[in-house]
């Protein structure tokens, strides 16, 4: 029997492959599956590249990020299947939530609450302390969606803030002590913070870009290449969880597994947040519908689509993360491997979408698009600014960028 | 053990940092070469972090262990060490200092093992005791035939003394009259 182990973060959007597991999917295609957690990003890294792991839960701009040689460590990886679309919360402290309770500034009003957020930052800063901001890791669609949405409403995130790394598990704590004044973190640990810390969730990154790129499953370029046969199959197992996890008549039983301590170790009512896109704002506060918070599954969500990994390098080469290359966008692209999605899942139900790019942020409503086998509705995938990104003119975009701010 | 071992070989400039705050503003201060950390230390995000940060000042350039030697670092990844390595020390420096580290941490995880199991054996024999002392009051029994009650409970069901023994401590907790 063929066996993967797989690391992941404790986080709600490691579902898919934990599904495949406990539900018995992978076992049916043959398959074995050992999940393998760990508390921070670099050591799921560090061993999915020197073989600890066969495939890992990765943040998409960490994987990019490794492939191309802008971190500690460049291997060449893979990602044939994206782990899920956004997911992320905003959270602010007790002092900022206030500010914003005052203001009159609802949830939902992503241009209202983002300029309210530079503002605080102007106060903050005039008082002798930048506003101090919590992303999980440099590489991560949470930096590059929180950078995007300060800059629009004219905050610079370089100068105005003081964005620092918080790893997850820790974001309620420095909420708590105020260490922190706002965090971006995929759930529960928002929820968990809205629990314990007292948090308030005053945005999500869905507002910010309704179908945003996130986490995907990595592979060593190597080994996919060496275990072919096997890695499509693993992929099959982790579409058969996908329709598992979109019935939401089992999110009760996909919450409770989730929930053990060999996975993400907090109580299943707050991972069943964020499956059922319903968040409790603040303490004490019935739940609010956040509409597509997180998309695990639907609308071929799963699909690499090579334009949002060249999106992600837009976004570095922005805030000097990468060095303008000009193949740099063809690198990035590369890595994300929508052939093999599309061999992996050929005759079964999967929607195999015709194209491998497309404009993103040019869907204002549900969008009917080419594909083979099933029907491709795709959702909106509107940045919150109205503006798109043709990876065709990807570098008028990046220019028109880099003049806002770089 | 690991910044002994570093000593005896003769790096005088050894800093262990125990504390979980302001871990960053430290090392600053410290400016190391090398920095060896846990691989499951959940702090290194931030640390990386910092390396990238002052990539961008032009300060020196932090990175993992010169990657043409995989094999060491596999070994210190399996090991349970992560090193980054400033920018200029000496290649051929490197590697004794890794290897060193392993070698200690292995050294380490054993004593922790054999630690570990030496407890373990304290705590079977202390329960055996009490289990002993048990019967030999509710049976008014020397404690020789105490032993051998417990050794033939043990065998006739296929496990060991102190399981036996166990078991019955926790009955008696359970159905004692005190």
């Amino acid at each position: 029997m063929a066996s993967f182990k797989i690391g992941f973060l404790p986080l709600v959007d490691a579902a898919l492959p934990i599904i495949a597991h406990e539900a018995g999917f992978a076992q049916k295609l043959g398959l074995s599956i050992e999940m393998v957690r760990d508390p921070s990003w670099a050591t799921v890294r560090d061993r999915l590249i020197y073989g600890q792991t066969d495939a890992a839960h990765l943040l998409a701009p960490l994987a990019l990020a490794t492939s191309m040689g802008l971190g500690e460590v460049t291997m060449p990886l893979a990602a044939p299947f994206m782990l899920g679309l956004n997911g992320n919360a905003i959270a602010a402290s007790a002092r900022v939530s206030t500010l914003i309770a005052e203001s009159g500034v609802k949830f939902g009003d992503i241009m209202g609450m983002g300029r309210l957020v530079a503002e605080a930052a102007k106060t903050f800063a005039a008082q002798g302390r930048k506003l101090r901001v919590a992303v999980v890791h440099r590489y991560s669609s949470h930096n590059y969606m929180l950078r995007y949405w300060l800059a629009a409403c004219g905050c610079d995130p370089d100068r105005d803030v003081e964005i620092i790394i918080v790893p997850p598990p820790f974001i309620a704590a420095a909420l708590a002590h105020g260490e922190i004044d706002l965090s971006c973190v995929g759930e529960p640990w928002s929820s968990v913070a809205v629990e314990r810390a007292g948090g308030v969730i005053i945005a999500s990154t869905s507002q910010i870009w309704s179908r945003g790129v996130e986490k995907l499953l990595a592979f060593r370029t190597a080994l996919l290449d060496a275990r072919r046969a096997e890695v499509e199959a693993l992929l099959r197992a982790l579409h058969e969880a996908g329709r598992l996890i979109e019935d939401h008549s089992h999110i009760d039983d996909v919450a409770a597994i989730l929930a053990q301590p060999a996975y993400i170790d907090q109580p299943k009512e707050l991972i069943a947040r964020a499956l059922r896109n319903r968040l409790v704002l603040a303490p004490g506060a019935p739940e609010t519908p956040v509409g597509d918070f997180l998309i695990l599954h639907q609308e071929a969500a799963n699909f690499p689509w090579r334009s949002q990994a060249m999106w992600l390098y837009s976004q570095m080469v922005r805030w000097d993360h990468a060095t303008l290359d000009p193949r740099g966008f063809e690198n990035a692209a590369s890595v994300f491997r929508p052939d093999i999605y599309r061999s992996a899942l050929k005759g079964t139900d999967a929607i195999l979408p015709g194209a491998s790019a497309k404009v993103e942020g040019a869907i204002q409503t549900p969008t009917g698009a080419a594909s083979v086998g099933g029907r491709l509705i795709l959702g909106p995938d509107s940045f919150f600014d109205g503006r798109a990104f043709d990876p065709d003119r990807a570098m008028d975009y990046l220019n028109e960028q880099m003049q806002q701010y770089s | 053990m690991i910044a002994e071992g570093l000593r005896e070989a003769g790096l005088t400039d050894v800093h262990l940092l125990v504390e979980r705050t302001n871990l960053v503003a430290r090392l600053a201060a410290l400016a190391p070469d090398v920095i060896l950390i846990n691989l499951e230390n959940p702090r290194r995000d931030m640390l990386e972090e910092s390396f990238a940060l002052s990539r961008s000042l032009a300060r020196p350039i932090a990175m993992f262990v010169d990657q043409s030697d995989e094999r060491a670092i596999s070994e210190a990844v399996d090991a349970g060490i992560s090193a980054y390595i400033v920018d200029g020390l000496r290649k051929d420096r490197i590697k004794p200092i890794l290897e060193l580290a392993v070698r200690r941490f292995h050294a380490f995880a054993r004593l922790q093992g054999e630690l570990a199991e030496a407890k373990s054996a304290l705590a079977e024999r202390k329960v055996v005791d009490k289990a002993k002392m048990l019967l030999m009051k509710r049976r008014n029994i020397d404690e020789p035939t105490a032993y051998a009650l417990l050794r033939k409970q043990a065998m006739d069901s296929g496990r060991r003394i102190a399981d036996v023994a166990e078991a019955l401590v926790s009955i008696e907790s359970l159905l004692g009259d005190k």
